[in-house]
């Protein structure tokens, strides 16, 4: 077992028996359920609007070359500068490379789990530059040192207590259980740094080819504030997020809206094609796109495993997924928590040394089912497993399938076995859950089902006879 | 060879192998055809002005945005008084336009214009902002603006109360019918900042309970004029 194996293993462990944090989570989903349920059925049909969704997403994708450069080539017409992104490392230095160029003091961020991704604060922060998230649910696991908790809800996790007494502690506030209150103290905090920062941060949900625009969509309007006021805005874009049309919008906002966050359509939703126009009051002098690969044409590479990419992160799988729910959003040590991120995080580090998140799964499927574009999560789960091992055979686990063969093409042996487990039951028994106990894995969480007293032969015999 | 060719090889060479089609995978859908417009899948939309203005009235209540008909731009202005005198407004901030001059006239209250450019701090302190739009989407009760449209990117954003003026052929049924207008308008001249603007400034992400005015307007009121 690996590092990243045994760190979500004992995580995960920890997790699942605090009880209190797992009520907690369930009741923090319980209202977006009803809500999402409830803008679904406004619907005139969700079925066949993912089917739209997840066609459109396929042209997309199976098209890439040819949107990606429409989209650049449109918003470089318009004075935008795009930076296309192999890597992680090339992305930090050429947004470094900005802040470094206008000699920014200050620069807002608004959510991005692209720059997530690449790590972008902390490179920026090495830099000398000061970043501030100004998502509120950001900037909270931003004040605690912390990842996101989930992909679009990142402080979940916390209770409004656990909150005060955060901004108590760091912003010397009041203290107050007044989730209202709350808000108004970190966007008191934040106007300050709006109207100070001289460049902004974003990340993209949509970018359209068609008209070379970027879409974001948000609620507090602090992506808003961030990329209108500083001077330099720059947007890092990960390269799967193209959709052909500007159409295809009328679809995808509320669609996003609905499986992400149960709303009928987010607060803003907002497209930005370029640096401020002639005519123009505001607007950032300079606008930069940075298209990100990062191992993106990897997964583009695997037929079978493609529409992975037509993920828009909505979160809705995370929601749904009695894993997630369990073992809580920082468990798995990934950018992208969930079904979702199960899936995609073997291609983007590594097979190896990710392969275990596709185990800790049911396979239920709900993931699969809610997923407004459609994406095969569990059968993606199922390949990444079959991957992992065409790779790197489990030469254990073969060996007691064949052992498992050999016994079960074998009624006479197969027959002696049970009458030696019903033998052996009693005595382990005494040493049930402990070191001693060779069914342990099994037996420390679970009950072993006790072995019959007559088999099915023999009890077939036994009435036989006349 | 540079970045843009390095990605787009290595996307040409990954799609070689062809995927399978989204609608097979599970087995049980059929090749749904692309339509022109998703409407048919989405919330429905009544075929009249009156239906939709209805509809769009229900939509902007349920998203904690006031909705209001006007008979005139002087019976606006006057509306706007009293939002004023309640709010203890002090300053706006607005743009210039055929919809914000008469009613700002009739309000008379000190203001910063955006027109051409104006000091971040001068927006920041002023206690509303007056605006036009693009469109207003009855299917989702949002507001469309557009920087032309709302003087900019800040205006109906920054001031903890958005005041939008709209006529009412600016109404459409969806966001289709919102997005197809623009295109119309402006071709290939789109101006850098286009907005769905729907309810005033949100955020659940504090025990996923709902707070209005985030970062943005606490308030958002619609005046429809004919």
């Amino acid at each position: 077992m690996n590092a990243h194996a045994r760190t979500f293993n004992e995580a995960a462990r920890q997790q699942t028996a605090d009880l209190r944090q797992r009520a907690w989570i369930q009741t923090a989903l319980s209202g977006y359920y009803a809500k999402r349920d409830e803008f679904k059925n406004r619907f005139q049909s969700w079925p066949a609007a993912r089917d739209t969704a997840a066609a459109i997403k396929w042209e997309a994708v199976n098209h890439l070359d040819r949107y990606l450069d429409e989209f650049a080539s449109r918003l470089e017409a318009r004075g935008t500068s795009v930076f296309w992104a192999p890597d992680a490392q090339a992305a930090r230095d050429y947004i470094v490379g900005v802040a470094r160029e206008h000699q920014v003091r200050s620069i807002i961020k608004s959510k991005s789990m692209t720059a997530e991704e690449i790590h972008l604060n902390d490179a920026l922060e090495q830099a000398g530059f000061e970043v501030v998230e100004s998502d509120l649910g950001e900037y909270i696991v931003q004040l605690r040192h912390e990842p996101p908790y989930h992909l679009v809800f990142p402080a979940m996790h916390l209770t409004r207590q656990q909150i005060s007494n955060l901004f108590h502690d760091r912003l010397g506030s009041a203290p107050t259980d007044n989730p209202e209150d709350l808000t108004m103290i970190a966007r008191r905090v934040m106007r300050r740094k709006y109207c100070e920062a001289d460049m902004g941060i974003s990340g993209a949900n949509f970018a359209i080819a068609e008209t070379g625009m970027i879409s974001i969509t948000e609620n507090e309007g602090n992506a808003r504030l961030t990329t209108s006021l500083p001077k330099v805005h720059v947007a890092i874009v990960g390269i799967e997020k193209v959709l052909p049309r500007l159409s295809d919008l009328a679809l995808f906002l509320p669609m996003l809206a609905t499986a992400g966050a149960g709303q009928p359509i987010t607060c803003y939703n907002t497209l930005y094609g370029g640096p401020r126009q002639p005519g123009e009051p505001d607007g950032p002098e300079e606008f930069h796109v940075v298209l990100l690969d990062n191992r993106r044409t990897e997964l583009l590479a695997d037929a079978e495993q493609r529409e992975a990419l037509h993920c828009i992160r909505c979160g809705a799988c995370l929601n749904v997924c009695p894993i997630f729910k369990n073992v809580g959003g920082h468990s798995y040590g990934t950018t992208y928590q969930g079904p979702i991120g199960s899936v995609i995080t073997p291609h983007l580090r590594g097979l190896q040394d990710w392969k275990h998140l596709s185990q800790a799964s049911s396979l239920c499927g709900a993931c699969t089912e809610t997923c407004p574009v459609k994406i095969n999560l569990h059968h993606h789960l199922l390949h990444n497993r079959r991957n992992a091992v065409r790779e790197r055979p489990a030469r254990f686990e073969k060996l007691i399938q064949t052992a498992f063969v050999f016994v079960m093409r074998r009624p006479r042996l197969y027959e002696w076995i049970g009458r030696f487990g019903r033998i052996l039951q009693p005595l382990q028994r005494l040493v049930r859950g402990t070191l001693l106990d060779p069914l342990r894995a099994w037996t420390k969480t679970r009950s072993f089902p006790p072995v019959a007293e007559k088999s099915f032969r023999e009890l077939w015999r036994e009435r036989k006879k006349p | 060879m540079n970045n843009r060719e390095i990605i787009l090889g290595r996307i040409r060479e990954a799609l070689k192998i062809a995927a399978p089609h989204p609608a097979l995978h599970d087995g049980t859908g059929t090749t749904t055809p692309l339509p022109a417009s998703p409407q048919k899948w989405l919330p429905p939309v009544g075929g009249t002005l009156e239906e939709q203005i209805e509809l769009f009235r229900r939509n902007a209540e349920d998203l904690k945005a006031e909705f209001r008909e006007c008979t005139s731009a002087n019976e606006a202005g006057q509306y706007l008084k009293k939002l004023a005198l309640a709010g203890g407004w002090k300053k706006i901030g607005r743009h210039s336009g055929e919809l914000t001059d008469p009613v700002a006239r009739e309000l008379g209250l000190p203001e910063v214009r955006t027109d051409g450019g104006y000091a971040v701090n001068d927006l920041e302190s002023c206690d509303a902002g007056l605006t036009e739009c693009e469109a207003l989407v009855a299917q989702t009760g949002s507001v469309l603006v557009s920087a032309p449209s709302a003087g900019g990117r800040a205006l109906s954003v920054l001031p903890p109360h958005h005041v939008v003026l709209a006529r009412r052929n600016q109404m459409v049924p969806d966001l289709t019918a919102a997005l197809q207008r623009v295109q119309e308008k402006f071709k290939d001249k789109f101006p850098s900042f286009l907005s769905f603007i729907s309810g005033p400034s949100r955020t659940g992400d504090i025990e996923r309970i709902l707070v209005l005015g985030a970062h943005g307007p606490k308030k958002l009121t619609i005046l429809l004029l004919p």
